[in-house]
């Protein structure tokens, strides 16, 4: 990486894809080894929520808005998914796709209410909403209250492959997550992503030079959650499960802290924040309620000394876009 | 006994009362918020976990100590205020530069760790907390039927809600702090110490949590996640006030608590849901919020 050194480090810039294409082929080699070392139960679930900080990131990270609900989507596309598969017997795919446009509506209703108001108001506002929905979630019947909707089928994808057999469902999973984090780089990428950014460095000027703010932020919530809802969806099927979990704020934290220790405004830092706090998770499972403790403690430290997360941090240091 | 709208007095008038109380908290709440974001441009999502140690500690004095209620009301929101004024000089001065996002980001933080060490001494379930001797019972008023301890609690938040609001909107003290507010270097100019206004306006705000802890604590059960589970609906009461004005964060909790429990009444299902139904409502009709001025 000497030579991309030599590079002026623009962010957002269009010429310094170096570092980038680095690290997306490191990623692709660690997912091709990963599941002879690791359980693929576990990388499925990192990978849904590497999605998942992804989709989140696209909104606080290039268009500087905070959601703190973004549960809503990943759980009820989540619920929507399960239900989909178990009791109208759908398909893999059209479960999850019901999923993901479950979460695109609720996307286009919450968007609405939310732009209305800016900063801080925002991150109260999408909250707000969340809780909502999960109050909802906790009363109607198809959820099914504390005991959420177990034994999901994963059923046969197109009705060929058998996601049943632990293999086909990882490489379902990996190729579908990766085609989304390529979608999700091309926008931020494209003409569309430069206004988003431009909007998140001063708003006022960009609606000066005529662009109308509200419809693009619009547009990235909607697609923000439509992806959200995406990884919920997926995430149903791999665990065969859908719960209250997944639309209770702590969620909603859960998905800014994956981005905040991985890197705000990163391409690939929600990707890595995602591993690292599923398998702390995972480690600390048997530590119980000190998990909270731990990953209130990593919030606070990240916000006072490390407000660049790991990926920005080492993106700086090399002077590379990561 | 008789019936309005076909149901009976007792019961429309006991969920009103039952608003109320509510609506108490929800006011203590969000005027503890406001204070609190007028001085240090914060929302502070530990207040949740704040209300919530101060109801455990009021359980504790009595628990360990042997402290009454009467003691706790006193000793309790200036403990708690304390450890407010701990984490405004440790925490919240080193990021005051920063994005508004990054104080969310940090108090949301706080208060995951403050809820974690609760669950880890008492588990998540409740533990009791009985009315003092003073308040128990209650008076018969023909319409309806009044526990004392409600009564009380109702008359103590709004006398503390307007003499907060009285403090800053009617004394010179309250001047000074307006005055930081809008333009924190002039008032420095002036030999203020801004700083120390800021940290002590944080530590107040912190003690109105802890105070409406130790008032919910007798009706609730004392929980870890007893701050949690109301927070969210005062960030809602806030976003329907509006910030900018006190006597708003104090008009619109009460309101909330109030409609909170008519719902009660007369839709059952919607009533944990409302307040979050008319934030909708209010965010299409009058985004600024009610009292609100501006974004």
């Amino acid at each position: 990486m000497a030579s991309a050194a030599d590079a002026p480090v623009l962010p957002g810039h269009r010429d310094t894809p170096r570092g980038l294409a680095v690290a997306a082929i490191v990623m692709i080699l660690f997912l091709i080894v990963a599941p002879f070392v690791l359980y693929p139960i576990f990388l499925m679930k990192a990978l849904c929520f590497a999605l998942f900080a992804c989709a989140f990131n696209l909104l606080l990270g290039y268009v500087g808005l905070l959601s703190f609900g973004h549960a809503l989507y990943f759980g009820w596309a989540s619920y929507v998914a399960a239900y989909a598969a178990k009791s109208w017997g759908l398909s893999p795919e059209l479960a999850i796709l019901a999923g993901t446009a479950t979460a695109a509506g609720l996307g286009i209703i919450a968007g609405i209410v939310a732009i209305r108001r800016q900063g801080i108001y925002f991150a109260m506002i999408t909250l707000a909403l969340a809780q909502m929905m999960y109050l909802v979630a906790l009363r109607v019947k198809f959820t099914g209250g504390e005991d959420g909707i177990q034994a999901v089928p994963r059923g046969h994808l197109f009705g060929v492959f058998d996601l049943g057999v632990e293999m086909n469902m990882y490489v379902f999973v990996t190729l579908l997550v990766l085609a989304a984090l390529f979608l999700i780089y091309r926008i931020i990428d494209s003409p569309f992503g430069e206004v988003l950014r431009a909007i998140r460095e001063n708003e006022q000027r960009a609606i000066s030079l005529g662009y109308r703010t509200d419809r693009y932020k619009l547009v990235a919530f909607v697609l923000s959650a439509t992806l959200a809802g995406l990884a919920g969806a997926t995430k149903a099927l791999v665990f065969q499960l859908a719960s209250l979990t997944d639309v209770h704020w702590t969620m909603s934290g859960e998905v800014v802290l994956m981005t905040l220790v991985g890197g705000l405004g990163t391409v690939f830092g929600p990707i890595v924040g995602a591993f690292l706090i599923v398998a702390m998770e995972n480690y600390l499972a048997p530590f119980g309620q000190w998990v909270l403790v731990i990953q209130g403690g990593i919030f606070v430290v990240c916000v006072l000394v490390f407000r660049r997360g790991i990926v920005g941090e080492l993106a700086h240091r090399l002077r590379v876009r990561l | 006994m008789f019936e309005i709208f076909g149901i009976p007095s007792q019961a429309l008038f006991g969920q009103l009362l039952l608003g109320l109380i509510n609506g108490s908290f929800y006011a203590l709440l969000s005027l503890g918020l406001a204070v609190i974001f007028g001085m240090l441009n914060i929302i502070n999502f530990t207040h949740g976990a704040q209300y919530m140690m101060g109801a455990f500690a009021a359980y504790m004095l009595l628990q360990y100590l042997g402290l009454n209620y009467w003691v706790a009301l006193i000793v309790v929101p200036i403990l708690v205020g304390i450890t407010g004024i701990v984490i405004e000089r440790l925490f919240l001065k080193r990021i005051q530069n920063l994005d508004h996002l990054y104080g969310l980001i940090l108090t949301f933080g706080l208060a995951l760790i403050i809820e974690g060490l609760f669950r880890n001494y008492y588990g998540s379930s409740g533990q009791p907390y009985q009315i003092p001797d003073e308040l128990r019972g209650g008076r018969n008023l023909g319409f309806m039927f009044l526990p004392n301890y409600r009564a009380w609690v109702i008359a103590a938040s709004l006398v503390v809600c307007f003499g907060t609001w009285f403090a800053i909107e009617r004394t010179r003290l309250g001047s000074y702090l307006r005055a930081a507010t809008e333009n924190p270097t002039l008032v420095r100019a002036f030999g203020i110490n801004v700083p120390r206004m800021v940290t002590l306006t944080y530590g107040f705000g912190v003690a109105l949590a802890a105070l409406a802890g130790v008032m919910a604590a007798p009706i609730y059960n004392v929980s870890p996640q007893m701050g949690s589970d109301i927070i969210i609906v005062v960030f809602a009461v806030v976003v329907i006030g509006g910030m900018g004005s006190i006597m708003g964060a104090i008009l619109t909790g009460f309101a909330l608590g109030i409609v909170e429990g008519l719902t009660k009444v007369f839709f059952p299902e919607a009533s944990n849901t409302v307040i979050f139904a008319i934030m909708i409502l209010v965010l299409l009709v009058r985004p600024a919020g009610l009292f609100g001025r501006g974004v």
